[in-house]
């Protein structure tokens, strides 16, 4: 920590991101944290089913897979890290964690740091008879429209508890549901003190913690500006804070990298995912994003200062995932000549045999890709569709019953012998019926979900 | 001058449940209060009729020369319920750079 700057890598910005990037922040340069966000609202229902199956898992395995490359190097030079890998079984990611460091031999040397109580499923019906509606926030309806088929239900917890294990000297600090933001905001309180009503340095820790938390997505990678001369993505340099007690910070990354960081790139990021500016919510602080100053300060260096917040909220964010039905989509690809029309003449035969079928679907959806996929009409507009030469069917449905979207799933073959001619691409077979978990957010009072801190050493 | 938003601005989406978001950058900061102007709510609502269902909002940050607008009922109901390719809206601010709209000469 030189000079008081603390140096926070992101090392995985979702889990499924770059299995190379964790170790070359470790091994690239200087830093003191690395954060990995592993946790999106999809993730943790499909832990929990697989935490149902074996209490043994649940959490993000490619983490300790992670950790097993990196952390002879990270606790030889000190490098603490934080994830939120833990899912809906911490503990269990933590043990298994534990045994990966002492097969390389660093028993002694490891503590981890485990933050649970976020999952509140075996508490919802109590919860709920205490008065704590969890209503939908977006609806407002209440859940006991739901509750009879509710996969997993986790509370949003802050930095402060990932703070506490950091006090306790954890080097790894594995959480469950936890915000992105946290896990770089927390080294930074822990770090430089910051008092927990500081709350323009918790909004200036938690604006630099939403610009690294989706790793290269601010440095150089998914930037649309100036795309085809962002040097060496093949290389490309995951994102470094650089903050100062003052809550001033610098996004830069390790020399000799690839991508690029620039004031245009900070800002593509800083407007990902965002809602009104002026009341970025966290448990930790509101930060008002409209005061965030940003100079280029060097070549990949972004300077960002000015940063104002308000006061915490008394509510926790709660995700409460749920069956919601099923889905499946099917694709053909049709060839020039006219390409186009034959894969709208398919998709008219296929609707009028589905409703000869008598089958019921919520909602049946049909894009030309290859034409309107991504931009809709907006990209038909002057668009001479028959110079195409070659556009993929796809069509899905979604209902509330298995069966009729199981018998959609047989009409998709049959149209390449009885359909409109020119078509292939369909070696996959018959599409797959896909089990939907839906989220229902909702809020609840902080004091009603305390997080639980322990310490497991190696 | 008429131009197409693609060539003064710069964009980014994201998704919250049914809600995509779309992030309008100026490229030229001058720029900003031409966006400001011209690219209105209810013009982006225009652009966007038959494609989204919900209204749509918009808020500035006049210290990122950046508009934000939020597109609600634009992802088939969102996540892990839509049938669209793009269900976690990351190429709506593609579909935005199309408008075109007037720019003082000069």
């Amino acid at each position: 920590m030189a000079g008081g700057v603390v140096r926070i890598a992101s090392g995985q910005g979702f889990w499924g991101d770059w299995l190379e990037a964790p170790a070359r922040q470790v091994e690239g340069g200087p830093i003191d944290f690395l954060m990995m966000d592993y946790l999106a609202e999809v993730t943790m229902s499909i832990l929990q089913k697989q935490k149902s199956r074996d209490p043994n898992l649940g959490y993000a395995h490619d983490f300790v897979e992670s950790m097993e490359r990196i952390l002879p190097l990270a606790i030889e030079r000190g490098v603490r890290i934080t994830a939120n890998a833990g899912g809906v079984n911490p503990r269990a990611c933590a043990h298994a964690v534990a045994d990966a460091a002492r097969r390389l031999g660093l028993s002694g040397k490891v503590r981890i740091g485990i933050v649970s109580g976020d999952d509140l499923l075996e508490r919802l019906d109590q919860l709920t008879e205490q008065g704590h509606a969890l209503a939908n926030l977006d609806t407002g309806r209440p859940l006991s429209d739901i509750r009879d088929r509710v996969v997993s239900a986790n509370a949003y917890f802050g930095a402060a508890p990932l703070v506490e294990a950091l006090h306790r000297d954890a080097n790894v600090v594995i959480t469950g549901r936890v915000t992105d933001t946290g896990l770089t905001l927390a080294p930074l309180i822990h770090a430089f003190g910051w008092r927990p009503d500081a709350w323009d340095v918790l909004a200036a820790g938690t604006v630099a913690g939403h610009v690294i938390e989706c790793g290269a997505q601010c440095s150089g990678g998914n930037c649309l500006i100036d795309w085809q001369s962002i040097p060496d993505l093949a290389n490309v340099g995951y994102p470094i804070v650089e903050a100062s007690p003052d809550g001033t910070f610098a996004v830069t990354k390790h020399p000799g990298t690839g991508g690029r960081i620039t004031v245009a790139s900070v800002t593509e990021q800083l407007v990902y995912e965002l809602g009104d500016p002026r009341a970025y919510i966290t448990p930790d602080c509101v930060a008002d994003f409209t005061t965030i100053r940003l100079e280029q300060a060097g070549p990949d260096r972004v300077r960002c200062s000015g940063i104002r917040g308000r006061p915490a909220t008394d509510k926790l964010k709660v995700s409460v995932a749920y069956f919601y039905g099923y889905k499946a989509v099917g694709t053909l690809v049709y060839a020039w000549p006219d390409a186009y029309q034959k894969a709208e003449a398919a998709d008219r035969v296929l609707r009028e045999r589905l409703a000869r079928l008598g089958l019921r679907f919520e909602a049946l959806h049909t894009e030309f890709v290859g034409a309107d996929s991504t931009h809709g009409r907006l990209a038909l507009r002057g668009l001479d569709v028959s110079a195409l030469p070659e556009v993929q069917l796809r069509i899905g449905v979604r209902a509330r019953e298995r069966a009729s979207v199981e018998r959609f799933t047989r009409e998709i073959a049959p149209l390449v012998l009885n359909g409109p001619p020119s078509v292939t691409g369909f070696a996959g077979g018959r599409p797959k019926v896909e089990e939907i978990v839906a989220y229902w957010p909702a809020l609840i009072d902080k004091r009603v979900a305390t997080p639980c801190i322990e310490t497991l050493d190696v | 001058m008429r131009v197409r938003l693609a060539d003064i601005a710069h964009a980014r989406s994201g998704d919250k449940g049914d809600t995509a978001n779309v992030g309008l950058i100026a490229r030229d900061p001058a720029q900003y209060p031409v966006l400001v102007e011209q690219v209105t709510a209810a013009r982006v609502a225009e652009h966007f009729a038959g494609i989204i269902t919900g209204l749509v909002e918009r808020y500035e940050l006049p210290n990122l020369h950046a508009l934000n607008f939020l597109l609600h009922g634009a992802l088939d109901g969102g996540g892990t319920i839509s049938l669209k390719t793009d269900a976690q809206g990351k190429v709506f601010s593609t579909a935005l750079l199309r408008m075109e709209i007037d720019v003082p000469n000069g």
